[in-house]
């Protein structure tokens, strides 16, 4: 065999393994969603939106969990959100080139890929021993500190793509930077910027470590914030281990929900971006 | 949006989540065992219908029930391993009986259907121990001759929290095996040599019908909603007897109440012919000087309701309500030991209930 | 006074005010950024310390661990962690590799951007999804047909068949270490792409000039020049793949013991975490899970820190070369 025909021959099955691997990657995701469309679809129904989680055994919905995990994504986003990107704005504006602001790059970036689980430790901690019990705040609270790196990250991002001669422009005609930050800048950032919310929304409603320990669960409606809250991620863990057929098709719906709002967040924030730009050029 | 749009709609929301967190009716809180779950949330259920008071119980195990009773997270704590008097006393806590149910084994195996496999506490303990390893064993074929046992690996599922059901299992298997005993102990947690660890009454039934050959051990009520294949036991009469109502019946029939110190009783091999060798009772624990009289004294409200009303709906789930003489007992012991709640309706009003 | 002047510093005057709010709250909400990792940091610590303090050197070298007699060892879920973090390596680092060159290399342009979103949205899935996924549908397929395939080939076999003993439960760490493959594929593969696509043009067009193929210039010239920013992906997935909590805990079999089979149960840190946090009872055994903790940030922060490095030095270099 000829030295050329070999190398021929390594090329294509090299190159059709890449291609078996991309199959691999869509095959797995394709049975992922399949399996939660064909399970969670089952149990779709008004009634997963109007009545609260059942006991073993009952019919009900998840409305309870629907409510909590809005409530304490809310709430966790309007506490990380700000912090987000105020602290964003430092890295992208006032503190660009500074020393300190590369320490802090580097260590938003850890936290940004940092177990969520230490989270939900630290709020634990720091509130749950505090306060005596869980609650939803303290449940916010940790959906809030994992928003914050994403926020942060996003907001520089997208900050840093204005063009300076915008800055500049303002400046010139007289604007401390706080004004040029708030009166130019933010709307010129603005669909980047809310790219950024969206995104950071979209991670933390499908996280349940750090509730597990913060905000626990509840299985009758409640809207006090400062008592255990039922949310969905952590109803599909309990749901999902139990032998319970009700309790286990209420978890798949649940997955579902979950699953297709984030992926509608995802896609919408893509959109957003595709047709107005990041740099707020249309 | 500029800043004044954006002001308005976060203010509407603020105001939204406030006015969300209004008051609602207060709900009875308790944490412990899984063991009595099914039965607690159909009491609890038919409790709220008629009175409008729920009850959020979190069903985490007869060891977080301990731990979140002494941490005064909860109202009451729920276990079914009885605490000995002494650590009564230095928790300060009273403890009570609840309800009786019985532990049964239930195996996942093609061809197997409920009732159908017999067993002996010295064979689930050597299954246990890692030394029978397939289910066509010489062993498990004697106890269930016209049974077609396949060569499937045994897989043993125990319990990975904290709790009364695997302190009862395990206090069984202690009696029924010596080297059982030696290697493994009993406890409300053990170190399982081999085997799948699963959470709750409720992980060990799911997780035994998701692994084929797999055997675990559940809380009876647990199996028969679930249809699962339970298996038969041989006593310490020599007798094969089928779980149920009237085997545990029979096992807490001999139970001498009266003497026990605290209600410190555990009701694993009694004597008798009809008796079901794993029976147990799940216990309550409350504060004889509660944090929260008002609170305990709604808990208390709700037991005794379930004591005069739930007879029925235990029955039907197979558990073994607690008799007459053994209520007034524990009537008694509440009119002692809790200090400061409010006082019972008399039993002139309960018989209008 | 209401002259203009006046007028015109009193205003100026405001206006230096709410910079210096402004400037400051942004200040501070970076500062808050640092703020929060020290006190993770030592948060952590003071909680583990009564653990660490009563146990000692013990805490990792002992892979007891009893709540009832109170000994605790760190021993079988550090393992567990490392273990099925490895497997998901091996396993994702090929087909993420894989995935990166089709997508820039060989896919048409069409092709490209749906593919590439799709590789994305697996990201986007949240992990309890995965777990579920992975205890009601991967582990039945392989407790009854791939395990005990995998028992009666490579069982018998003399080093490797160690690793392939027991009986088939279809969960355990090895179908650990495969759903987390899928869930660190998308991390990997992402960053392969992006680093790919730093490669200068002028390189792979010299190799194409000189008679490669297509996978000679991607394995000679583009993975060699990626090389710093492809370990810094792939060590982006170990520490998305050391910290994973729920897609575990489904699947690991919760039993803390070290088997030299993969088939066998096991344990990760924050599948104990998970499992037995909210049921500890006594302040030994809180502490000693939040021990666990404090041993998982240490190792994740080690190794995201190490693979930001190199993505900080692979994007120097990328702006040097322009």
């Amino acid at each position: 065999m000829s030295r050329r025909f070999l190398r021929k021959v390594i090329n294509l099955v090299a190159l059709g393994l890449s291609g078996l691997a991309t199959a691999i990657g869509l095959f797995f995701l394709g049975a992922i969603l399949w399996t939660l469309l064909s399970r969670g679809f089952a149990g779709m129904s008004a009634a997963l939106f109007t009545a609260m989680t059942p006991p073993p055994g009952g019919s009900g919905g998840l409305l309870n969990a629907i409510y909590g995990s809005l409530a304490m994504t809310v709430i966790g986003i309007l506490l990380g959100g700000p912090v987000g990107m105020l602290a964003g704005t430092y890295l992208a504006e006032y503190g660009r080139n500074a020393r300190l602001s590369v320490v802090i790059r580097f260590v938003n970036d850890v936290l940004l890929s940092a177990p969520s689980i230490i989270v939900g430790l630290f709020v634990y901690e720091l509130l749950v021993v505090r306060m005596g019990h869980f609650s939803a705040l303290a449940g916010a609270v940790a959906l809030a500190i994992i928003a914050i790196p994403v926020t942060v990250r996003t907001t520089e991002d997208m900050l840093n793509l204005v063009p300076q001669g915008m800055r500049d422009a303002s400046t010139a005609m007289g604007a401390y930077p706080w004004r040029t930050i708030t009166s130019v800048i933010y709307p010129a950032a603005r669909s980047g910027i809310v790219t950024g919310l969206l995104l950071a929304i979209a991670r933390i409603s499908g996280e349940t470590a750090p509730l597990l320990f913060t905000a626990l669960n509840n299985q009758f409606w409640s809207t006090n914030l400062n008592a255990p809250m039922a949310n969905l991620p952590v109803v599909i863990f309990q749901f999902a281990l139990s032998p319970y057929p009700n309790w286990q098709q209420l978890a798949w719906s649940g997955a579902l929900l979950i699953t297709l709002s984030i992926l509608i967040l995802s896609i919408t924030a893509r959109l957003v971006v595709a047709r107005l730009g990041p740099g707020g050029q249309r | 949006m500029n800043l004044q749009r954006f002001q308005r709609v976060l203010l509407a929301l603020l105001g939204a989540l406030g006015a969300t967190g209004a008051v609602q009716a207060t709900d009875i809180s308790g944490a412990g065992a899984t063991f009595p779950y099914p039965i607690y949330s159909k009491w609890a259920d038919a409790y709220r219908q008629q009175t409008g008071v729920g009850l959020n119980y979190q069903s985490i195990g007869s060891g977080g029930g301990i731990k979140q009773i002494k941490a005064k997270t909860v109202t009451f704590g729920a276990s079914d391993m009885p605490l000995k008097p002494d650590d009564l006393k230095e928790a300060g806590l009273v403890q009570f009986p609840m309800i009786i149910g019985g532990v049964v084994p239930v195996v996942n195996l093609k061809g197997v259907q409920a009732g159908q496999m017999v067993l002996s506490g010295a064979l689930v303990a050597s299954i246990y121990l890692g030394e029978i390893t397939k289910w066509n064993d010489a062993r498990i074929q004697k106890l269930n001759p016209k049974l077609a046992l396949p060569a499937t690996n045994i897989a043993p599922i125990y319990r990975s929290d904290g709790s009364g059901t695997n302190f009862l299992f395990s206090h069984y298997l202690s009696q029924a095996s010596p080297k059982f005993k030696e290697t493994i102990g009993e406890n409300t947690s053990v170190q399982w040599p081999i085997g799948i660890g699963a959470k709750g009454n409720e992980g060990v039934a799911n997780m035994t019908a998701q692994t084929d050959g797999a055997i675990g051990y559940v809380e009876y009520a647990y199996a028969k909603q679930t249809k699962m294949a339970y298996c038969d036991l041989v006593n310490t009469a020599g007798k094969t007897v089928a779980p149920g109502g009237e085997s545990f019946q029979a096992a807490a029939a001999n139970a001498d109440w009266a003497h026990a110190q605290g209600y410190y009783l555990i009701l694993t091999d009694q004597p008798g012919a009809g008796s079901w060798p794993i029976t147990g009772a799940s216990f309550i624990l409350v504060y004889g000087v509660p944090p929260d009289a008002a609170a305990t004294g709604e808990a208390l409200k709700f037991f005794d309701w379930a004591y005069r009303n739930g007879g029925k709906m235990a029955a039907d789930l197979d558990y073994v309500p607690l008799p007459e003489s053994l209520i007034k007992q524990v009537r008694a012991t509440w009119k002692a030991e809790i200090k400061g709640v409010p006082a019972m309706a008399s039993a002139s009003d309960a018989k209008r209930m | 006074m209401n002259t203009a002047a006046a007028i015109d510093s009193r205003h100026a005057a405001g206006q230096r005010l709410r910079e210096r709010m402004f400037s400051a709250a942004t200040f501070v909400a970076a500062v808050l950024v640092l703020t929060l990792l020290g006190g993770v940091a030592l948060t952590l610590l003071h909680g583990a310390w009564p653990a660490l303090a009563h146990f000692k050197l013990r805490f990792l070298t002992s892979e007891v661990w009893n709540p009832v007699t109170d000994q605790f060892g760190a021993l079988a879920a550090v393992y567990g962690t490392l273990v099925t973090s490895l497997i998901a390596l091996a396993i994702a680092i090929p087909v993420s590799l894989g995935i990166a060159i089709f997508l820039t290399e060989l896919a048409p342009a069409w092709l490209k951007r749906p593919v590439g979103i799709a590789i994305e949205l697996l990201a986007a899935v949240p992990s309890i999804i995965f777990g579920i996924w992975g205890l009601f549908v991967l582990a039945p397929i392989l407790q009854r047909h791939v395990q005990p395939w995998l028992i009666d080939t490579l069982g018998p076999l003399p080093i490797v068949g160690r690793l392939f003993q027991g009986p088939p439960f279809g969960i355990g760490i090895l179908t650990a270490g495969i759903v987390l493959a899928i869930m660190v594929v998308p991390f990997v593969s992402a960053v392969a792409r992006d680093v790919f696509e730093t490669v200068p043009d002028v390189l792979k067009e010299s190799g194409y000039g000189l008679g490669a193929t297509t996978w000679e210039v991607i394995w000679q010239v583009v993975v060699p020049y990626a090389r710093t920013g492809m370990i810094g992906g792939i060590m982006l997935g170990l520490g998305r793949a050391l910290g994973e909590t729920m897609a575990v805990t489904f699947v690991i079999g919760n039993a803390h013991r070290i088997g030299s089979s993969l088939l066998a149960p096991g344990t990760t840190i924050s599948a104990a975490i998970a499992n037995e946090f909210t049921e500890a009872v006594g302040d030994l055994y809180t502490s000693s899970l939040v021990a666990l903790g404090a041993l998982l940030f240490l190792i994740t922060f080690a190794v995201i820190a190490a693979a930001r490095l190199m993505l900080l030095r692979l994007e120097r270099r990328a702006l040097s070369s322009v």
